[in-house]
């Protein structure tokens, strides 16, 4: 038993290891004075001090962290009330309309620029940070529904009955106890959603029009056209992010759940 | 009895309300373009721009072109090969994991989970750097004396396909891992008991149990996978054609919409049929441990 438990481990480490490869490799090179990848020419921090002054890529990382805040917010508060409403209300068709809501988590991504292309320009809507946003809020929409529904489903419905029987309103059971055990699903979600949609390439090449650039658009366009170090440096910079992210929201949910 | 009925009602018209911002905007932004696709894909490309209201079946026709049929065929040949990698190597890696001792198995979703998070696209420049010509990899190679010259392998299909698995493999990994978790192992510890080998108690409860974990990462691979345009540009350069790719350059080089439109809908109906297939041999209307 003890043996093959050493070999599982092995192999997740294996694994791990080859996952973080080309992580680790974007890192290295990031201090490279050499501008070519293949030589190493000494430690250096030049990229950064390029980077940070590129003003483009400024412009484009506050396109991203809007983009992103703003959808999954409205994803968030649309996706909500209708998980919530959905199932109880008395439209017709709504398992027709949860099946098309959900639709873009089952589409590849590049039906859904491409019809949003096709779609926005026949609207004779501008294409730029509102078809972005349209088009990520509808992406984001599925990943908090589908949180908030399966939450919604294993809450014990004895709890907002005793909350009416003890004389509570609708919206004030809703507030008051639905809300507050629904809410880590929500941000789950939503943090999700946030995550989806400032890593969206496929979607926002055909959303963006001419003035508008988002950080993964450009760095796509710096991937196909010509790569300058200063990549390294940026990618370091977004990874180190993420690491601080994943961590503090991991450190969150184990201080919950011991609690 | 009648005010309970009236009391329903008026709680259903707020459960109603409050679901209305779903129904329009799915009505107006998911449902209206993709039925202006549908439209789209059967309609006449104007001389220079836009679009003539004629209808034509034309669209559909040219697909069967050899340059497209040969982009759907690779695209589904790089699909199936990725989803088929994907699951051996993940569904492994899920299992051991869920099977890890508490403390370490948090441990090892933090590090499945920080590659997901981390943006796609630094993970494929990694890879690029890797696999370029005269790259780690070959100067790897090279000095331990497995190959004499370089490979040269950016810019070709297995390049396509490593970053493809790469980019999937999180997602399979934490269907699987989700799955494996809740599973109630007395089950399997019961076959066992009444004489089954573990192999045969692994493939007729525990693979079974965990066969909705199992799909759902199938079809997290298989229909992205099929869409993924940028990683067959970047890793494979023009060498490799997928159906996205011509999609995308239908739409924004050629300007050529309704043909577009209709790749897209063959495209649609070949990720649909993935989910129905899902959906018969599961049973099951919903992507279990979907994240």
């Amino acid at each position: 038993m003890k043996r093959r438990f050493r070999a599982s481990s092995v192999y997740l480490l294996a694994v791990l290891a080859l996952m973080y490869l080309p992580i680790v490799v974007v890192i290295v090179y990031s201090f490279n004075s050499s501008d070519l990848s293949s030589v190493w020419g000494g430690f250096t921090l030049d990229w950064y001090r390029e980077l940070f002054r590129d003003r483009a890529m400024g412009e484009a990382l506050r396109n991203t962290l809007v983009l992103g805040v703003l959808s999954s917010l409205s994803a968030a508060i649309i996706g909500t009330l209708g998980a919530v409403g959905l199932p109880r209300s008395r439209i017709v068709g709504k398992g027709a309309v949860e099946y098309i809501a959900m639709l873009p988590m089952m589409t590849p991504e590049i039906i859904l620029g491409m019809v949003s292309l096709a779609f926005f320009s026949l609207l004779a809507l501008p294409f730029g940070m509102l078809t972005l946003f349209l088009s990520h809020t509808a992406f984001c929409i599925p990943y908090v529904y589908m949180q908030v529904k399966a939450r919604l489903i294993g809450l014990d419905p004895s709890l907002t009955e005793a909350a009416r029987d003890l004389g509570a309103g609708e919206s004030r059971a809703f507030f008051d106890i639905t809300l507050p055990l629904i809410m880590p699903a929500i941000s789950s979600g939503m943090l999700l959603a946030f995550a989806m949609s400032i890593d969206d390439v496929v979607i926002s090449v055909f959303m963006t029009g001419a003035s508008v650039n988002t950080l993964p658009i450009k760095i796509y366009t710096m991937l196909k056209t010509g790569v300058t170090p200063k990549i390294n440096a940026l990618c370091t910079l977004m990874f180190a992010a993420t690491i601080l992210v994943v961590v503090a929201v991991s450190l969150a949910g184990r201080r919950k759940t011991k609690r | 009895m009648n005010t309970f009925e009236k009391l329903r009602r008026k709680r259903s018209r707020s459960y109603t309300l409050a679901s209305l911002p779903l129904v329009i905007f799915t009505i107006v932004f998911v449902l209206g373009p993709m039925v202006y696709m549908v439209i789209l894909s059967f309609l006449t490309r104007a001389e220079s721009w836009g679009v003539v209201a004629e209808f034509t079946f034309d669209n559909y026709a040219d697909i069967l072109e050899p340059v497209y049929l040969e982009s759907a065929v690779q695209s589904l040949k790089l699909a199936f090969t990725t989803t088929i990698i994907v699951c051996a190597v993940g569904y492994p890696f899920g299992y051991f994991m869920a099977k890890l001792p508490e403390a370490r198995r948090r441990l090892c979703v933090m590090l499945v989970m920080v590659p997901f998070w981390t943006s796609s696209l630094i993970r494929l420049y990694g890879w690029m750097i890797i696999l370029r010509a005269n790259g780690p990899l070959d100067s790897a190679l090279m000095a331990l004396g497995i190959t004499d010259a370089p490979l040269k392998l950016l810019y070709t299909y297995p390049a396509v396909l490593a970053g493809m698995v790469y980019a999937l493999l999180p997602f399979m990994i934490l269907s699987v891992y989700s799955s494996v978790e809740k599973m109630d192992w007395s089950l399997v510890e019961a076959a066992r008991d009444l004489g089954a080998g573990a192999v045969r108690a692994f493939l007729t409860v525990t693979l079974k149990l965990t066969l909705p974990g199992l799909m759902t990462g199938i079809i997290l691979t298989f229909v992205p996978s099929m869409g993924l345009f940028f990683i067959a540009d970047i890793l494979g350069g023009n060498k490799v054609v997928l159906i996205g790719t011509v999609i995308q350059e239908q739409l924004m080089k050629v300007h050529n919409w309704p043909f577009a439109a209709a790749l897209s809908v063959i495209l649609m109906a070949m990720t649909s049929a993935m989910i129905i297939l899902y959906r018969k041999v599961t049973g099951s209307k919903e992507l279990e441990g979907a994240i």
